[in-house]
């Protein structure tokens, strides 16, 4: 049976150890957003041993790419994009403090291995439903990259922002189990 | 000869793109309403709640649906006696999908393949559109318009069977495709079918097959019931809203068949979200 969680970001390593593939948890604070080409700058930050645009200690990562916000908007739409263009950097993430990310769609071996080992979880958020979503971030602020445009690391303020649990740090996935549930086998 | 002004067109271009950012077809809502109703899932049902309440929250509130506003696809009619004066049909189409985009406070999602630069300032504001043009008879320009999201193109596949491998070899690919593409395309999807012509042929088919309104049967009695087949077998794969598991995966399959080379059997599979963005205008 899933639970829910109301939770507040840093997360901690109690916190994502409560949490089972299928639970819905409503994130509240501060969260990050980063795509495909933001990974690949922190991830290089790292290997260089410089300083990231943000503490990675007990993270959440929104894997989005928001439209332009309209006038007086804080944010415009803003669901999440599909996760596994990040697999790559990921892991490297997550053994440096990492504690959520929030996309949508399947993530590799590599990635559950590391939510396992180093204890952290991947949220899934309704994809398409960017203006629903938007509802729950009072503010955003560029803190880096801003020549990548939608690709830019934004600090977002969010309030019950609303994710499942796809992979725990047990190792279960939602999609898999989910999936075989309701397979029908003739 | 019948004349349409540039301008014209590139208004009705522009509105139609604001337009279809916000609103989700009657169709869309109306097939969505009934996977909701339908759903065995709970958590699947409830990503289908949300799903509609997003809908309603864009329609209300002006706001994109998804922040994936697509690249814009275009498939155009134009009658062989209607001119348009002031520029030319295509340049009328890319004008109005740029200022529609822009002033639409839509996102620019066009790059370079290989830089994976944003061409907004070499090229234009989420140009070029992709156009497909048909020459009909009479004065009218007919417009079907989709703003096509990156999630559920990247999951579509073409190949090309042995024509021995008939029916039951398009029903094993078109599971493969659907099945290997699990949450990723943002299930429930559409599923449009190209089959036959040649290998473009069925794929240009397939992404037209996904305009056709959700609901409405396929005039082809034999197509219609390979239809039914089809997606019998999908929505029995569990994939479910989002891929968390359910039995609607899946919420119309539309063929579209063309006749073929003895030699061949080609096939093709887009896919379309569950935000199906179209609009179809006749000028």
């Amino acid at each position: 049976m899933s639970n829910v969680y109301y939770m507040k970001t840093p997360l901690s390593e109690d916190d994502v150890t409560k949490l089972k593939a299928g639970d819905i948890v409503y994130l509240t604070g501060t969260i990050y957003t980063a795509r495909d080409a933001a990974h690949k700058r922190l991830v290089d930050l790292i290997e260089r041993k410089e300083e990231l645009p943000f503490p990675l200690e007990g993270a959440v990562i929104y894997f989005v790419g928001p439209t332009p916000p309209k006038p007086g908007e804080p944010i415009g739409s803003a669901g999440p994009t599909t996760s596994y263009r990040m697999d790559k950097y990921s892991p490297t993430l997550i053994k440096h403090g990492l504690k959520g990310m929030i996309g949508k769609g399947k993530r590799n071996e590599e990635v559950k291995e590391a939510c396992k080992k180093y204890k952290a979880v991947y949220f899934g958020a309704t994809g398409g439903a960017g203006a629903l979503l938007s509802k729950t971030i009072t503010e955003s602020v560029i803190i880096a990259y801003e020549e990548l445009g939608p690709e830019a690391i934004r600090m977002l303020k969010v309030e019950n922002f609303p994710v499942t649990v796809i992979n725990d740090t047990y190792g279960n996935d939602l999609y898999e189990e989910g999936r075989k549930k309701y397979e029908v086998k003739e | 000869m019948r004349e349409v002004l540039y301008e014209d067109v590139v208004n009705a271009i522009k509105n139609m793109i604001i337009h279809t950012a916000t609103n989700l077809p009657e169709d869309a809502l109306k097939a969505l309403k009934k996977a909701k109703e339908e759903e065995k899932s709970p958590v699947a049902k409830k990503v289908l709640e949300q799903i509609l309440l997003n809908a309603e929250i864009a329609k209300t509130e002006e706001k994109p649906l998804c922040q994936d506003t697509g690249l814009a696809v275009f498939f155009v009619k134009v009658g062989e006696d209607v001119k348009v004066v002031g520029g030319t049909l295509k340049d009328a189409i890319n004008e109005g999908t740029q200022k529609g985009y822009k002033e639409g406070y839509l996102r620019a999602s066009t790059c370079d393949c290989f830089t994976r630069e944003n061409l907004k300032d070499k090229i234009g504001y989420n140009l070029p559109a992709v156009i497909h043009f048909d020459l009909v008879e009479g004065d009218k320009i007919e417009i079907e318009y989709a703003a096509k999201g990156g999630g559920s193109e990247n999951v579509s596949r073409a190949t090309v069977l042995a024509p021995a491998q008939g029916k039951e070899g398009v029903i094993d690919f078109v599971k493969k495709v659907i099945s290997d593409a699990g949450p990723n395309p943002c299930p429930p999807i559409i599923v449009g079918i190209g089959i036959g012509g040649t290998f473009e042929k069925a794929a240009i088919s397939s992404k037209h097959a996904l305009f056709r309104e959700v609901g409405t049967e396929n005039p082809d009695p034999d197509m219609r019931e390979f239809e039914k087949e089809i997606l019998y077998e999908l929505n029995k794969l569990g994939i479910g809203a989002m891929g968390m598991g359910g039995t609607q995966t899946v919420l119309a399959v539309h063929i579209e068949k063309n006749p073929c080379h003895i030699a061949s059997l080609p096939v093709s599979v887009n896919v379309q979200c569950h935000s199906s963005r179209h609009t179809h205008i006749v000028i």
